[in-house]
């Protein structure tokens, strides 16, 4: 067997555990704010993007868009002034891996918005942190008065002309708003629901302006990338998933906790080496990966490679990198049940296909599971499923029936053992 | 602004504060659900007559100030016990148990989900994902986050806070 060491890659965790995240200096003596220096002093904004695009980075917080394509659309997009978000509104079931990074090495996320504001030409930034995140809030908060304080925010940077600041914004207990628009709406001060796109947030964003959202763990990487260069960071995970990702372990398994490694390590070396496998004797049921609008996957897919491509062809989605396990003393149908209350109580009603359409799916798979459905419910299942991964307005309707669609493709038979043609079919 | 309310009977302490909350963000676009966290902070949850006189300060509709207030489900518009439990009853935790933590909440308390206790003390509510899964099942009591919970463990926890009340009233 490896051991962890070798199979974890450490970039967004470098000094998680080993500098004081309270401290400042201690993350300058970590060489932390010297690819800002960099990006300030030594290049111009098309040559960070450049790196940046040549890095392949693509974004963490799910959707796995290209960074640097997006920062080149915002820092050529009409209008002024320009913004960077950072979203920490980490609310995916299973994820924390944003918590960690913030908790452990808040500066690094502060540099890689600093330096994105660089290279689109924005002079003010929000960070955007959920509520309950109520020791992160405090942190980043501290943190971005010591940047100020040593010259690394605020006016003329480390030197140079170039004037940044960082402003926090705390959500209120709503999933939704880690959808960009959404939490857009919620800085606004308004109800966060999501917009109609397009327009995009690179052209139309916050109040309007040219806006570059991206996730806590993707601004993470962006110093690293600088300081080392794309080649070095193309180097790591797959040809088209670059670097790597933070995978948060949760359920039954051993070692449940936070793993950096290369894009495209298998499920297997997370769930049985670095996981330490499946506790108190019982075996592998199944893995949803991605959080709760991810993809409930089988022991045969065990080998599945961790990257945006590999997790799509089987019907998955990479998303946030959680990672549920499940073992086999538990029914496939309960975690179903419980992701569809997740999306009918999270749903933000402003379309009627999601409002509605999480509601029904809970109940159908309520009353399948409750052995009270037959064949019929079944297809409505899977035909309202497939109408609103297509037709929903923004990402939470089009994925919350992932659970079920990967459910009904590799369990089966948890479905079929419970609908009868006997039950009499009435209103879903 | 369209509203048919006289001026809430607000007393002058009440609007003072909110005059120092709302003077505080006055430069400050789009502040409004900043203000509200800080208003609910102060008082424990936004009456109607604190979303009216917020609202007039800010000079937004009422309506709008109120569509916000209800849509976050950290903001309130209903007076609430002294501890706000929130229980976790997101995918990972469910699986390890989260359903047994909360009846055994339940069960000590004596009241339901959404309900407070008749001294006041204890709301119980439940809430999605808190971030701390490798810790399920979790809940939050106000600002504090609980994990690895078990019977024994809520029990105790949920002493310790009614202790405090009794030590303060004696
Ligand atoms: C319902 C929903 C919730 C989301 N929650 C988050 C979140 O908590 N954090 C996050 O970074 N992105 C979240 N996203 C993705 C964002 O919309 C957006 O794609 C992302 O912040 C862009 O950053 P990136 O390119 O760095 O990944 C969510 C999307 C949807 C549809
Ligand atoms: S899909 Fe759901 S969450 Fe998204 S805008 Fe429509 S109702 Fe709101
Ligand atoms: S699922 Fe309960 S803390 Fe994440």
């Amino acid at each position: 067997m490896t051991s962890s060491a070798q199979i974890e890659k450490r970039i967004v965790l470098r000094n998680y555990g080993k500098i004081d995240p309270n401290s400042i200096d201690d993350y300058v003596k970590a060489g932390g704010y010297s690819a800002l220096k960099r990006a300030v002093t030594q290049m111009q904004p098309a040559e960070i993007i450049k790196t940046v695009k040549d890095s392949g980075l693509r974004g963490r917080g799910g959707a796995g868009f290209p960074t640097g394509l997006k920062w080149e659309f915002a820092a050529k997009a009409q209008g002024s002034p320009k913004y960077i978000i950072c979203n920490a509104d980490e609310g995916e079931p299973g994820t924390y891996k944003d918590r960690l990074i913030l908790e452990g090495d808040p500066h690094s996320v502060i540099e890689g918005m600093a330096i994105a504001a660089r290279a689109i030409g924005a002079s003010k930034g929000f960070f955007y942190i959920r509520g309950e995140y109520v020791k992160p809030i405090e942190m980043v908060k501290k943190a971005i008065e010591q940047a100020r304080a040593a010259g690394f925010l605020g006016k003329r940077i480390a030197g140079s002309d170039f004037e940044f600041d960082i402003e926090v914004r705390s959500g209120a207990g709503a999933y939704v708003c880690g959808e960009e628009t959404a939490l857009m709406e919620s800085i606004e001060g308004k109800r966060g629901e999501s917009r109609v796109k397009p327009p995009y947030p690179t052209d139309e964003g916050l109040w309007g302006k040219p806006t570059v959202i991206n996730n806590v763990e993707t601004l993470a990487n962006i110093a690293p990338i600088i300081e080392n260069g794309a080649e070095w960071f193309r180097a790591i995970g797959t040809p088209k998933c670059t670097g790597t990702k933070v995978f948060t372990l949760s359920g039954d398994v051993v070692n449940k906790g936070a793993f950096e490694v290369p894009m495209g390590t298998t499920l297997r070396t997370l769930v049985f080496e670095l996981g330490g496998g499946i506790p108190n004797g019982k075996e592998f049921l199944m893995a949803q990966v991605g959080g709760s609008a991810g993809g409930c996957l089988p022991a045969s897919l065990l080998d599945v490679r961790l990257d945006l491509e590999s997790l799509r062809e089987v019907d998955g989605s990479l998303g946030s990198g959680a990672l549920l396990i499940v073992d086999d003393s538990r029914s496939v149908l309960d975690v179903v049940r419980s992701c569809m209350k997740f999306f009918e109580h999270e749903s933000c009603g402003k379309c009627t296909l999601c409002r509605e359409g999480t509601a029904r799916l809970a109940r159908l798979v309520d009353k399948i599971a409750e052995g009270q459905a037959n064949t019929e419910d079944l297809k409505l299942l899977e035909r309202l499923s497939r109408i609103m991964e297509r037709t929903c307005l923004c990402g939470l309707g089009q994925a919350a029936p992932k659970p079920i669609l990967t459910t009904l493709k590799y369990f089966k038979d948890e479905y079929l053992i419970r609908v009868s043609d006997q039950a009499t079919p009435k209103g879903a | 602004m369209g509203c048919c309310k006289e001026a809430p009977a607000l007393s002058a302490e009440v609007d003072r504060q909110l005059d120092e909350v709302v003077g505080k963000h006055k430069d400050q676009p789009g502040a409004l659900l900043e203000i509200l966290h800080e208003v609910q902070r102060i008082f424990g949850y936004l009456s109607d007559d604190v979303l009216i006189a917020v609202s007039k300060k800010l000079g937004i509709r009422t309506s709008e100030a109120y569509g916000v207030a209800t849509f976050y489900s950290l903001l309130s518009t209903k007076p609430k016990g002294k501890n706000i439990i929130r229980v976790c009853v997101s995918g990972p935790c469910h699986v390890m148990g989260s359903d047994t933590i909360l009846q055994s909440i339940e069960d000590e308390l004596q009241i339901g989900v959404g309900e407070t206790t008749s001294d006041g003390l204890f709301t119980l509510e439940t809430t999605s994902c808190l971030g701390v899964c490798s810790d399920a099942p979790a809940m939050m009591i106000n600002d504090k986050v609980y994990g690895n919970l078990t019977k024994e463990k809520v029990r105790m926890i949920l002493r310790s806070y009614a202790e405090v009340k009794e030590a303060s009233v004696s």
